[in-house]
């Protein structure tokens, strides 16, 4: 369990000392949440309906801006070679790094959440349950994500790729995530979505670190 | 009799194999296709309600199975060569591929066909169409994959990973889609008709979904001869083939 530690811990001095990199996924988000109302218009009423689904596609864009460089940098300066190579479990080591990936692009996201949904004019309960359905779904995004970072690892135009693979796998979450607030606010009560929600996290966390093992291992055979 | 399944497991063998095989299941699915396009859009008596238009059924829901059947046999060969590490299970996975992509593609272009006079719209938001957009976009997911990886062998095995989790997730994308689309539009439209089919038409459709299936075998044991050609060029077996002889490797 030590190892695990580390390597978050490592993860997390590293994308410190190259903030730039953290932030502008951060900005990125802020930005989309901003552009939306200039595209379709301020009328508060209509901002409260699209509201939690254009912070949810903005959380999904931006969690996955992050995940090119999840393995990238190990990668390149061999890094991730080592840890393939080291008596420790490589799936601990994985779940080392999507945590440290999480905290760093997930966290803020849910953090940041309920400041934009103020922009948006959501209401008090509605700006809770967003952070709490974020809460539980951005870590699923950063389970399932590894897993195309992992398969894309040094390939062609991976930043795009990763996209294609992923995001229709991401929509599970999108649909659960965004639902849970558009329940709350039509009346019907948020607690399915966010079992369902849970129900997804638990076996993404089980099993993407052993999908994400075994891509590492295809990748750098 | 025993079938020697590892005998035709090895690319060399199977290649002899799916050569012989092919032109049959292109014949019968000729066949099979010209009598259901017959009984379809002849014999079959014009719906009750919904006229002469219901006759892309007998297009629409056999090209929609086949897209769905197709993307299980990826995951199975996917699995078959993430556990015994054959080569032809990567050559099959991506010789499936293409034609689930095309058949999902064709499934939402009759859909759309049928849905403009039978709804009035082009498109809606109805569960089923959504998934298998969503499969449709799977099947490109994996094709960039592999095409996108140089070395063969990591291609193949990334491109199975990739096809085993999408094949856990169709399941999972299907549920939630229904899911918020019972949240969304309650009962605006929905594919399942309430009467019960007649029985030409449902002999139509499932000759139809025949044909379909002796298609893709034959295109995919056509391709897959095509595949290994390429991947084992070097090979003398490739090399001493009448039709290889004198091209350079």
């Amino acid at each position: 369990m030590n190892i695990f530690f580390t390597v978050v811990v490592r993860d997390l001095r590293l994308a410190l000392r190259r903030k730039t990199e953290v932030l502008s996924a951060l900005f990125f988000f802020v930005v989309v949440a901003a552009l939306f109302p200039l595209a379709i218009g301020h009328e508060p009423a209509m901002l409260r309906q699209i509201g939690p689904g254009v912070l949810w596609v903005g959380a999904l864009l931006a969690s996955m801006l992050a995940l090119s460089r999840l393995f990238e940098v190990d990668y390149r300066d061999g890094a991730l070679e080592h840890m393939l190579l080291s008596p420790h479990p490589l799936w601990l080591l994985v779940l080392g790094k999507i945590t440290a990936h999480w905290l760093l692009s997930g966290l803020p996201l849910v953090i940041l959440a309920p400041v934009l949904g103020l922009q948006l004019n959501l209401s008090a309960d509605a700006l809770a349950l967003l952070s709490l359905t974020l809460l539980l779904g951005t870590p699923v995004l950063s389970c399932i994500g590894a897993i195309g970072a992992a398969l894309t690892l040094g390939v062609r135009g991976g930043g795009v790729l990763i996209s294609l693979l992923v995001l229709p796998l991401f929509v599970p979450v999108l649909v659960f995530g965004a639902g849970a607030v558009q329940a709350l606010s039509s009346g019907l009560g948020a607690q399915a979505h966010l079992s369902i929600l849970l129900a997804l996290l638990l076996p993404a966390l089980f099993f993407s670190p052993w999908a994400c093992s075994a891509a590492l291992r295809i990748a750098l055979e | 009799m025993t079938i020697r399944w590892f005998y035709y497991a090895a690319p060399q063998t199977f290649y002899a194999l799916a050569g012989r095989l092919w032109p049959w299941f292109a014949a019968l699915a000729t066949l099979l296709a010209a009598a259901g396009l017959w009984i379809g859009f002849a014999v079959a008596p014009a719906d009750a309600q919904q006229g002469e238009g219901y006759r892309i059924i007998f297009v629409h829901v056999p090209v929609s199975w086949m897209s769905m059947i197709i993307y299980l046999a990826m995951a199975f060969w996917s699995i078959l060569g993430l556990t015994f590490n054959t080569r032809l299970s990567g050559l099959m996975t991506r010789a499936l591929a293409p034609t689930g992509a095309m058949f999902a593609f064709l499934s939402l272009w009759t859909g759309a066909l049928w849905g403009k006079p039978m709804w009035g719209t082009w498109w809606v938001w109805d569960a089923r169409l959504t998934s298998e957009l969503i499969l449709f976009f799977l099947y490109l997911g994996y094709m960039a994959l592999t095409s996108a990886i140089d070395d063969v062998r990591r291609a193949d095995r990334a491109g199975a990973l990739i096809a085993v989790v999408g094949a856990i997730n169709v399941p999972i994308i299907y549920f939630s889609v229904t899911w918020w689309n019972t949240l969304h539009q309650g009962a605006s439209v929905s594919l399942t008709r309430s009467p019960s089919m007649a029985a030409l038409m449902l002999w139509g459709m499932l000759i139809m979904a025949l044909a379909c299936w002796l298609y893709t075998l034959a295109i995919v044991c056509y391709r897959v001869r095509s595949l290994i050609i390429e991947r084992e060029r070097h090979a003398d077996w490739v090399q001493n083939l009448p039709e290889v002889a004198g091209v350079k490797p």
